[in-house]
């Protein structure tokens, strides 16, 4: 069976601006939309995209959350994933996610993982390369091609200089950037077809894992605000302002 | 006393790595190496000697180093690692793709985009994108590892004298991931993160080929040329030189934003420039809420009319 593992993360939907909490022991996210977070659908749309091109027989979704992630997970079993597996827990580190994703492929033995590069949340952009790195395989991040040839992939990615190639022996774990796809949207009868696939809950513990707390968050701030300048006339005015501030 | 292992760009440009060991000099009594990876590199661990606050350079130079790949270089990190209280790295694609690696073979926490530096164990970092800013605390680890957020700090002095050694840690040859190629772009121009000016396009500009117009101001001044995400999916200019939360973050002197409505995206990309100049035609634009110097023109009339006088001023 040619498995591919697909990670997914729930996150404050990116259209909403968030809001630190007055007493600034969070953001505020009662009652506030969560969405997949966007790197993993495109991760998922990904999967879903080899699988239709026949080089997968399988696609199988997984997420660490609150119960609360079964909405998350259902949503991607209506664009198209095979079956979902919900760890349950909260609170966890990027080291600790990868921790129990390598448990979770190590039973699931895929061909290839596909997750996001980073959650819009925490912008932390570490899990996929830790659970690489814990699985002692290749990983190619920021992806923006993804080819299967067989038992190697060569995938494109989204690096400071440009576009670098690189060529990786299956299995390998691709993080995706936001230009890899632009995933489906999810049909009406798939939603309810989706009701009938399989949805595994676990938990760390069953797992082998105990999560650890090595990063405590203190304090939750909102930005500093830049002060709004002042409107010039023309390009004459304009040129001689930057060039009194010494800037030209 | 905080002992801290710095690890250098990959490549040529010092620039992020200068700014990293200022990070790095902010954690108390700190004593700085920095790490350079890479083939053929005697003048790039020669420059990173002259990096104000360092006090040995460790050149690993080999040919299994000559590209950045992060299954080759993390094995070698992990065992430099022992005896270090801080690796940091530069938060750049390097960077990012390299410390998560080598957090999972230490089992060490890691943070991402350090901002700011409280103590030798609390720190600022930027999350939802700067829309908010987390101060953390790291408890029961000897060792932090943490990207640095380089837009947040300037470069250091070249004015030291660091020792350099040749190192060559004891690591696996790694064969399952192999360099197949980059396709650089930009040219002769600066590099957008680490320019003093930029010079930004939107959608405004209708096509690739007005985008033309961006590129000869930035000529002009000896900027680097950047774009909003809407110019970059509408296919005039390429991706590489997005500004923005999914682009590049930067903080030059001067940001000229032409054509650019602003959106939170984008503003999250330039937050800390110097100075911001907007040039729009719509004057509700979110852009010059931001802006120290606003210009609601036509930016296909004044746009040409900023070039000739900035070249006047020149000549």
């Amino acid at each position: 069976m040619k498995r591919i593992f697909v990670g997914i993360k729930r996150v404050v939907d990116y259209n909403i601006r968030i809001r630190v909490k007055p007493d600034n022991t969070g953001v505020i996210t009662d009652g506030v939309k969560q969405s997949i977070n966007p790197f993993d659908e495109i991760a998922l749309e990904e999967a879903l995209r080899l699988k239709e091109k026949g080089l997968a027989d399988e696609v199988v979704v997984a997420s660490i959350g609150p119960a609360e992630v079964q909405n998350q997970l259902r949503t991607a079993l209506a664009m198209g994933a095979d079956r979902a597996l919900l760890v349950e827990a909260t609170g966890i580190e990027p080291l600790d996610a990868a921790r129990i994703l390598l448990k979770l492929v190590e039973r699931e033995q895929p061909l290839l993982v596909l997750l996001g590069k980073q959650a819009i949340d925490d912008d932390n952009n570490q899990t996929g390369q830790m659970l690489a790195g814990l699985w002692d395989r290749p990983q190619a991040t920021f992806a923006s091609k993804v080819e299967i040839n067989g038992s190697t992939a060569r995938v494109t990615r989204e690096v400071d200089a440009g576009l670098e190639t690189l060529e990786v022996d299956l299995p390998a774990v691709i993080t995706t950037d936001l230009r890899l796809n632009e995933p489906r949207f999810v049909k009406l009868p798939d939603i309810i077809k989706a009701k009938k696939k399989p949805l595994e809950t676990l938990t760390p513990a069953a797992l082998g894992i105990t999560p650890r707390s090595r990063v405590k968050a203190v304090h939750f701030a909102p930005p500093a605000l830049r002060q709004k300048g002042i409107v010039v006339k023309d390009v004459n005015e304009l040129v001689s302002q930057l060039a009194a501030k010494g800037l030209i | 006393m905080s002992r801290v292992l710095v690890i250098a760009e990959f490549g040529a440009s010092l620039d992020a790595t200068a700014k990293c060991v200022r990070c790095a000099s902010s954690l108390p009594g700190a004593t700085i190496d920095v790490v350079v990876f890479g083939s053929g590199i005697a003048a790039v661990a020669a420059a990173a000697a002259r990096l104000a606050g360092v006090t040995r350079v460790l050149a690993c130079d080999s040919e299994a180093n000559r590209n950045a790949l992060a299954a080759v270089l993390a094995p070698q990190v992990a065992r430099l690692a022992a005896g270090y209280t801080h690796v940091f790295a530069p938060s750049t694609t390097f960077g990012k793709d390299l410390l998560p690696r080598v957090a999972a073979l230490i089992d060490a926490p890691m943070l991402s985009d350090i901002m700011a530096v409280e103590s030798a164990t609390r720190f600022r970092r930027p999350i939802y994108a700067g829309n908010a800013i987390l101060t953390v605390e790291v408890e029961g680890s000897p060792q932090v590892l943490g990207t640095v957020r380089i837009a947040s700090f300037d470069a250091v002095a070249q004015d030291g004298a660091a020792s350099v050694e040749s190192i060559a840690p004891d690591a696996p040859s790694i064969t399952h991931t192999r360099f197949a190629g980059i396709a650089a772009s930009g040219g002769d121009r600066p590099d957008l993160q680490a320019a003093r000016r930029v010079v930004s396009g939107g959608r405004a500009l209708g096509s690739a080929d007005k985008f033309g117009l961006i590129y000869e101001l930035a000529d002009t001044l000896g900027a680097a040329v950047g774009a909003s995400r809407a110019a970059v999916d509408a296919g005039y200019a390429p991706n590489d030189l997005q500004v923005g939360q999914t682009g590049k973050i930067i903080a030059p002197e001067l940001y000229i934003a032409v054509g650019i409505s602003g959106a939170i995206q984008h503003m999250t990309g330039i937050k800390d420039a110097r100075t911001i100049v907007a040039i729009n035609k719509d004057a509700d634009a979110p852009i010059f809420e931001a802006a120290d110097y606003g210009l609601v023109a036509d930016l296909f009339e004044v746009l040409p009319q900023l070039t000739a006088a900035i070249k006047s001023r020149a000549g």
